[in-house]
């Protein structure tokens, strides 16, 4: 089990690797001069080439990837041109904030996703079933600004529930935790359907009832458990939706988050942040497929014994 | 001799696009208390269907029993509560089934899913119960059974895991086991083996089997009688050495006859021509004529009659209408 | 006349029997009520994007200053925007723009992908090793981030949008396509076609391709949907069309400001993605299982 994990670490290394360079790279190739828009319009030429030679970018751009990855492995993530504060402080107070929304995300559209799923699939082509999938369809359509901004109108303007913004408190994470996991929640639902439809023909389910055990054992203690191994998987590489649709809903909730962070950094070019930004995501989405392979071996004890 | 089980008449049927299609036809016989019962035919013939009705396993499918009556002891499985039928289910009756390999569930430890009937049934305290799983395990001659409760299926062979299946089955004591095709997946090794653990634990425990096979091998070896299906009717009922002594209907001694024996010197095994017929367009009057070697006219015209012949013997068929006709049920 | 009338006859029984995948999947198709339904939405659609233009009761880039921010009525059946603008003109006119965008990235991420994955998947070796491997860590970019990204980089607009949202595509085509190409290549008549010394380029395209349609087609129109809702965030997130344009995304980033007092400025375009993004879900949903043999039994 630990030769798995640490086989599947090592091979994490040089997809990252890669990753950072394109990224740098990539960076490099947005439009218009950082050190003419860190010295401002009025400033000379003189003292743009100051500038440049302070950012180091006047040096080849191998020398500055090295640099670059050297700062990186001692914790130091580049400075922002905006602000002109590391990169690192203007993380400090927005990681957790948008680590916690993504989890509730996540937490909440699992939950409610293997639910409607779940009785979907036992009540096939009967009502629960047909108003379980249209919501889940409906719940993959709907564009996930709007229905933020919806709930914002209805739930913190009209019915002043909850506030419109800001990550204080529990209550500001509600609104935007319902919108990021909407999209996730029904994905999940017709997924966990179909699979859990499939597993319902398996042979131990007739063995179960043929024991005399209750459907409502049945379907949770063996049916619900071998479908939850694909459910899973699918569940991690949607985590990469949510960080995607995080930046989305971060700027209709102005919520203080690396996802709001990353559009006001991509309007003013400040590409350190935006690369340290891109690198994180990028990193917090193969960590969470990891986790997602290594849960997958214990709910699958066929892997587990393989290692 | 006392009857465990009597079916009457039984008729099941599935639903497809709203048509109710029929697939048993009014099925009789009858399992004796401590006798071993060998239900056989080709596939298709309704054979495993019947033990589904008989434990009314149709959840997820669209079937469900239409007719006739399924006398368990003194209770008529056909009429009582799902709940009920939920208390007779791995307690009374118990099941194993054809596929060892996906009858288990793969993500669930031996010893739980062996547990779970022990503690449902019997209502055993969590160390009682492991003590009886392990006791069971060990009488159906598994080796160290102590660890095999903690290991999963796919760590097992097949033979095993159709031991652990029977162990299930076998763990509340029941009256009656339904074997379908318990052995068909297995080596032939195996087989043996898996054949005489049921011989010897239902003459050890007296329980009654009802064990259904297309292998007449199988059936020689186990039963004490034999029902023949086809088409979903039971077209012959003997002792098990009256049928291959002396079969009678064209079916079964088409089915006799095409089994291999040692010392035959004959250039090609007999064969049934033709095919099963199927369910949803089957032919008029015998639904046996189209492959028959006997048919006459009116076996295209009309069903033949359940008769009841010598030494408890039956059979539909419209050769011995002649001989019989004034018993006719 | 006689004889003319029998070899008619005999003519029609050949062409009755004659097989047609088509007629077959418009029997199958026709069943999927919803689906149906669905398909007659986004035939809609499409007319509306080509003749929009010409049937817009207003001009939809004109603002209005008299008539600001109006409800829906019989004036402005969608009312208007804070220029005055005639919303339901815009939504019209704008159904080109995310139809076309989406068509094309989708199309585009298709071409691309359809092709690395038929390398991939019939050639193995080294170069399916390093597709996949590329595709891999293309995958390390959640799907709207790496769209994100390749804006920031090219700078807004929309046709950076639909280069975004086509490279976005490309790996998870290349994995489907390679997926049915190592499943096509142990068919018999590949087999058969190369034994008789057919061309890679043949095979792959004559052979292969033509086997892994239905999934394509299934995932094509899947991806639409997708691509509406990621070129619309991309506009909502200032990235995509220019406020000034009638896409539906921008629209409702521009509208958001008034949502507490004309909801219905951002109501209008929300719903116009909404419906459309749905109609090609469950078109998606209708096409997989007519077309999917996997869930053909169902």
């Amino acid at each position: 089990m630990l030769q798995y994990i640490i086989k599947r670490i090592l091979e994490m290394i040089p997809i990252l690797f890669i990753v950072s360079i394109l990224i740098f790279f990539f960076t490099h190739l947005i439009p218009g001069d950082p050190a003419r828009l860190v010295a401002g319009k009025d400033a000379t030429l003189e003292e743009v080439t100051i500038i440049r030679a302070e950012l180091g970018l006047d040096k080849p751009i191998w020398e500055q990837y090295g640099s670059y990855m050297n700062h990186l492995f001692h914790g130091n993530l580049g400075t922002s041109l905006k602000t002109g504060l590391p990169v690192m402080d203007l993380f400090v107070d927005r990681f957790m904030p948008s680590i916690y929304l993504t989890l509730f995300s996540m937490v909440w559209a699992l939950v409610i996703g293997l639910l409607i799923g779940t009785l979907s699939a036992v009540f096939k082509n009967k009502w629960p079933d047909y108003f379980g999938m249209v919501t889940a369809v409906s719940g993959i359509s709907l564009p996930g600004f709007w229905l933020g901004l919806i709930l914002i109108q209805i739930f913190s303007v009209q019915l002043g529930w909850f506030p419109t913004g800001g990550a204080e408190g529990w209550k500001s994470y509600v609104l935007p935790s319902i919108t990021l996991g909407a999209g996730i929640m029904s994905m999940l639902a017709r997924f966990t359907r179909s699979s859990l439809l499939e597993t319902l023909k398996a042979d131990f389910i007739r063995t179960g009832r043929a024991k005399g055990l209750k459907e409502s054992v049945v379907i949770p203690k063996h049916a619900l458990r071998n479908s939850l191994i694909p459910v899973v998987t699918i569940a991690g590489l949607q985590f990469g939706f949510l960080l995607g649709g995080s930046v989305v809903v971060e700027t209709v909730f102005s919520f203080p988050g690396m996802g709001r962070l990353l559009i006001d950094s991509i309007a003013f070019r400040d590409y350190p942040v935006i690369q340290a930004e891109l690198l994180l995501f990028s990193l917090e989405f193969i960590l969470v497929n990891l986790l997602v392979d290594i849960l997958y071996s214990f709910l699958n004890p066929k892997i587990r014994y393989v290692a | 001799m006392e009857k465990l089980l009597q079916i009457e008449k039984l008729e099941t049927e599935f639903t497809k696009d709203k048509q109710a299609l029929k697939i048993l036809h009014g099925v009789n016989f009858h399992i004796n208390k401590g006798e071993v019962l060998g239900l056989v035919g080709e596939s298709g013939s309704g054979k495993s269907l019947t033990s589904l009705s008989i434990m009314k396993l149709f959840k997820g499918t669209s079937g469900e029993i239409s007719g006739g009556r399924i006398q368990f002891n003194d209770q008529d499985l056909t009429n009582i509560s799902e709940s009920d039928m939920r208390k007779i289910r791995g307690k009374q009756i118990a099941m194993i089934f054809q596929e060892p390999m996906t009858s288990l569930n793969p993500v669930m430890k031996i010893g739980e899913q062996l547990l779970e009937p022990i503690r449902l049934h019997l209502g055993l305290k969590e160390k009682q119960a492991k003590a009886h799983a392990v006791s069971i395990l060990k009488k159906v001659g598994i080796p160290r059974a102590e660890e095999i409760i903690n290991e999963f299926p796919h760590q097992l062979s097949g033979g095993m895991r159709q031991r652990i299946m029977i162990a299930m089955a076998i763990s509340c004591n029941p009256q009656l086991l339904i074997a379908d095709e318990p052995t068909t997946a297995l080596d032939v090794t195996i087989q043996a083996q898996i054949l005489d653990l049921m011989k010897q634990l239902q003459q050890k425990e007296n329980m009654s089997v009802l064990l259904i096979t297309h292998d007449l091998g199988v059936v020689a070896e186990m039963c004490d009688r034999v029902v023949v299906m086809y088409a979903g009717r039971v077209v012959e009922e003997a002792d098990v050495f009256e049928l291959f002594e002396s079969p009678k209907h064209p079916y079964t001694k088409g089915l006799i006859g095409s089994v291999p024996k040692l010392g035959q010197k004959k250039e090609k095994l007999d064969s049934i021509k033709g095919n099963v017929p199927d369910p949803s367009n089957l032919p008029k009057g015998c639904k046996f004529a189209p492959r028959c070697n006997n048919v006459m006219p009116i076996c295209y015209q009309e069903e033949p009659p359940d008769l009841k012949l010598e030494n408890g013997r039956s059979c539909s068929c419209w050769l011995y209408k002649e001989e019989r006709g004034d018993i006719c049920v | 006349m006689e004889l003319s009338k029998t070899v008619n006859q005999s003519n029609t029984i050949i062409t009755e029997k004659k097989y047609s995948p088509l007629k077959e999947f418009w029997k199958n198709w026709k069943r999927q009520k919803t689906a149906l339904w669905a398909s007659f939405f986004i035939l809609l659609l499409i007319i509306i994007a080509v003749v929009g233009p010409y049937i817009a009761p207003y001009d939809p880039y004109k603002p209005d200053y008299n008539s600001m921010l109006q409800g829906p009525g019989s004036k402005h059946f969608a009312g208007t925007d804070e220029y005055g603008r005639d919303i339901f003109s815009r939504l019209l006119v704008g159904s080109r723009i995310s139809l076309s965008v989406s068509f094309l990235s989708v199309f585009l991420g298709a071409i691309v992908g359809t092709i690395l994955g038929l390398i991939s998947g019939y050639f193995g070796g080294w170069l399916d090793r390093f597709i996949m491997r590329s595709s891999d860590v293309m995958f390390a970019f959640p799907d709207l981030l790496l769209a994100i990204a390749i804006v920031a980089i090219l700078g807004p607009g929309l046709n950076n949008v639909v280069i975004a949202v086509s490279i976005f595509s490309v790996p998870s085509f290349a994995r489907l396509v390679r997926g049915a190409t190592l499943e096509a290549k142990e068919t018999v008549f590949v087999e058969a076609a190369k034994s008789m010394g057919a061309s890679h380029f043949r095979i792959m395209f004559q052979h292969i391709l033509p086997e892994t349609l239905g999934s394509l087609i299934v995932f094509i129109s899947m991806r639409i949907g997708t691509a509406i809702l990621a070129a619309s965030s991309l506009s909502f997130l200032g990235l995509g069309a220019s406020p000034e344009t009638p896409d539906w995304g921008a629209m409702l980033s521009l509208g958001r400001d008034y949502l507490g007092t004309s909801s219905h400025v951002v109501m209008m375009p929300g719903i116009a993605i909404f419906l459309t993004v749905l109609a090609f879900n469950v078109v998606g949903d209708g096409l997989r299982d007519v077309l999917d043999p996997k869930t053909k039994n169902e």
